[in-house]
């Protein structure tokens, strides 16, 4: 694990052995880049690298290439997002050359919320490939340095290949298994689903970690701070593959008027110090969607600051 | 028992609800009856066990079909009674035609005859 | 078999309305195993555009019949000396149906009265399920018998994803998670570790993405 694949901020961090911290970043849902821009702001120097979404929950945005090219003008490392919903092979093998040429270094490639929950829910269904599939791509592209076809690529793209991990979705007995999947299929880091329900969560890193997965790839605890009781009602029921225990809920109600957010913040914090001493976690994910005002914050609370520099 | 109902009611006499068919009541209307009804055992009580039930969903398939072409749904009903009941029997007579009159003529006769 | 719904009957209704006289034609095949074209629903369907054109005050002459299969030229052929009299014919066979009459008797006009769905079986008396997406290269030993291309609503073959909850998936309770009933059907038959290897990209060419397909029995060909 000591030679650099990609030579991305993110790799070299966690190579160097430090503690990751990333952040995540939702392109808008237009050409508005004076927004884009704004939000850059708030993560620039708090975070090692910045995910950008890929029309996420099936909702139309910026593109995710476009955005990552964007932030690298601006001085920011992208962890770019490609999901398997919208575009095929050729698409997908071609969106990574052109990310790597425009200067991007880290890839997270996923499945994609399904079209039927976006606001173009008659959109025809692409999965040509599952985020397997295209964890083993990317691989083969820069290991290889060849296409699907076997034909070779004239300058092959270099990417840190991100996959994520849901340890709540079902089967949880199958759970850690798929992981285990991932990292063989070509996965160097992988990024978590929130995490809520720290007792599940052990559970999964212990066995994780028995399994030596953790010595393969690097695996990034996933925190969303609570805003309100609201959002934890509608996460704990709307969203499939999220578990959000009734005592969060319970602590958040108990915070008093004004107060659930510092509580929500408070609870993230107490999350992020755990994930610095838990066995096989090399750094945390934080996903404050459209709560980027908040990062250099919650960054500073939670004693990540300054970002090692490497 | 002698009871009187409304003479223009026509009855069909079947063993069972159960052998009532969708187009046996579409075909009445069709025909330009103003309105038909099914009379079943009670539920839980059918002889052949679950004809009356069987029924009771072909009625409700031809209402959903009336109302999907614009006629009321309420031409066509199912009613469940004990072959005891000689006066419930009367009275269903009389209820479904006081709802059919109150309907008026079905829009189907009208024009035909036009 | 291939399953199929009737088209809404507004639906229906707008596309017959320049039309006086009309024969509805049914299918003794699929349609009438799924109970939505075959002779019963003809008739059905018949007394039920009566009923609707008698109110308008635009009767409508409606004759049914019904045919062995409509993906047969044997049986298309029946109607040759039947279908001049007529302004224009409803099938309620599948897709392939109205195709078949239209190509056979290319004069007359075809509506299709059903909108054809997918292959499935029967679960109960009255409800079908999708199990088959026609894909070509048919994988369900992999998957203890089960298809995720059909079954899977992102089709994927090294599934779950992280959207199934509680067995089902992430896009309505109404939908079995197939990943979900193959991985517990792997562990309860002591091979999980098949569910370990790496499944790789599909070859979508024999599916309908590769352009529309024809089957030929070279030893039965003439």
């Amino acid at each position: 694990m000591s030679d650099l694949k990609s030579g991305s901020n993110l790799e070299k961090v966690l190579k160097a052995g430090h503690f990751a911290f990333t952040g995540e970043c939702g392109p808008p849902k237009g050409a508005n880049v004076e927004h884009l821009k704004e939000k850059f702001a708030y993560l620039k120097g708090n975070v090692d690298a910045v995910n950008v979404t890929d029309n996420q929950t099936a909702v139309v945005r910026m593109a995710s290439w476009a955005a990552s090219t964007l932030m690298v003008q601006e001085g920011l490392e992208p962890n770019f997002q490609m999901v398997c919903r919208d575009r095929n092979r050729l698409a997908m093998m071609s969106d990574i050359l052109g990310v790597y040429a425009m200067g991007v270094r880290n890839m997270l490639c996923l499945s994609g919320d399904h079209q039927r929950f976006g606001n173009h829910p008659q959109a025809k269904n692409v999965h040509d490939l599952d985020s397997m599939q295209l964890i083993a791509l990317a691989k083969k592209m820069r290991d290889e340095g060849k296409f699907l076809n076997e034909e070779d690529i004239d300058v092959p793209p270099k990417l840190f290949i991100g996959a994520a991990s849901n340890p709540f979705a079902d089967p949880f007995e199958f759970r850690v298994h798929r992981l285990a999947k991932k990292i063989n299929a070509g996965a160097d880091f992988v990024q978590t689903q929130c995490i809520y329900n720290m007792d599940k969560f052990r559970e999964f890193m212990k066995i994780a970690v028995d399994m030596g997965l953790h010595e393969r790839c690097f695996i990034l605890a996933g925190v969303t701070p609570m805003k309100s009781v609201g959002m934890a009602q509608y996460m704990a029921k709307m969203v499939p593959g999220m578990d959000v225990p009734e005592s969060l809920i319970q602590r958040l109600r108990g915070a008093g008027k004004g107060q659930v957010a510092e509580e929500g913040i408070k609870f993230a914090i107490e999350q992020i110090e755990e994930f610095k001493g838990m066995k096989g976690i090399a750094g945390v994910h934080l996903m404050a969607i459209e709560w980027e005002q908040r990062v250099p914050e919650i960054a500073e609370r939670a004693k990540v600051l300054p970002r090692p520099k490497v | 028992m002698r009871l009187s109902y409304p003479s223009n009611v026509k009855i069909i006499q079947l063993p069972c609800t159960g052998r009532v068919d969708i187009l046996h009541l579409l075909k009445a209307i069709e025909d330009g009856a103003d309105g038909v009804y099914v009379a079943g055992c009670l539920e839980g009580e059918c002889h052949f066990l679950s004809g009356n039930l069987k029924a009771k969903k072909r009625v409700q398939y031809v209402k959903k079909t009336l109302e999907e072409i614009g006629l009321e749904p309420d031409r066509v009903e199912m009613f469940n009674l004990s072959a005891g009941e000689g006066p419930r029997f009367a009275e269903i007579a009389r209820e479904m035609v006081e709802r059919i009159k109150k309907l008026g003529p079905s829009p189907v006769k009208i024009k035909k005859a036009a | 078999m291939i399953v199929a719904d009737r088209k809404p009957l507004d639906e229906i209704l707008e596309m017959i309305k320049d039309y006086s006289k009309i024969m509805i034609v049914g299918c003794k095949g699929c349609v009438t195993v799924c109970n939505v074209g075959g002779s019963k629903e003809v008739g059905i369907l018949a007394s039920t555009l009566k009923i609707a054109r008698n109110k308008e005050g635009r009767p409508l002459e409606i004759e049914e019949k019904t045919l062995e299969r409509q993906c047969d030229p044997e049986y298309v052929d029946q109607l040759k000396d039947v279908l001049d009299s007529y302004d224009a014919i409803i099938s309620m066979a599948c897709g392939v149906g109205p195709q078949f009459l239209s190509e056979r008797y290319p004069q007359k006009r075809f509506l299709p009265a059903v909108n054809t769905t997918f292959f499935g079986g029967a679960v109960q008396h009255g409800t079908w399920v999708e199990r088959c997406a026609g894909c070509g290269t048919c994988v369900i030993h992999y998957f203890d018998g089960m298809c995720p291309i059909a079954r899977c609503s992102k089709s994927l073959l090294n599934g779950p994803c992280g959207g199934s909850a509680g067995g089902k998936c992430e896009i309505s309770k109404d939908v079995d998670c197939i990943w979900d009933m193959i991985v517990r059907k792997k562990m309860e038959q002591g091979r999980l570790d098949e569910l370990l290897e790496f499944r790789p990209a599909k070859d979508w060419i024999t599916a309908r993405d590769g352009g529309p397909r024809k089957s030929v029995r070279e030893e039965l060909v003439q």
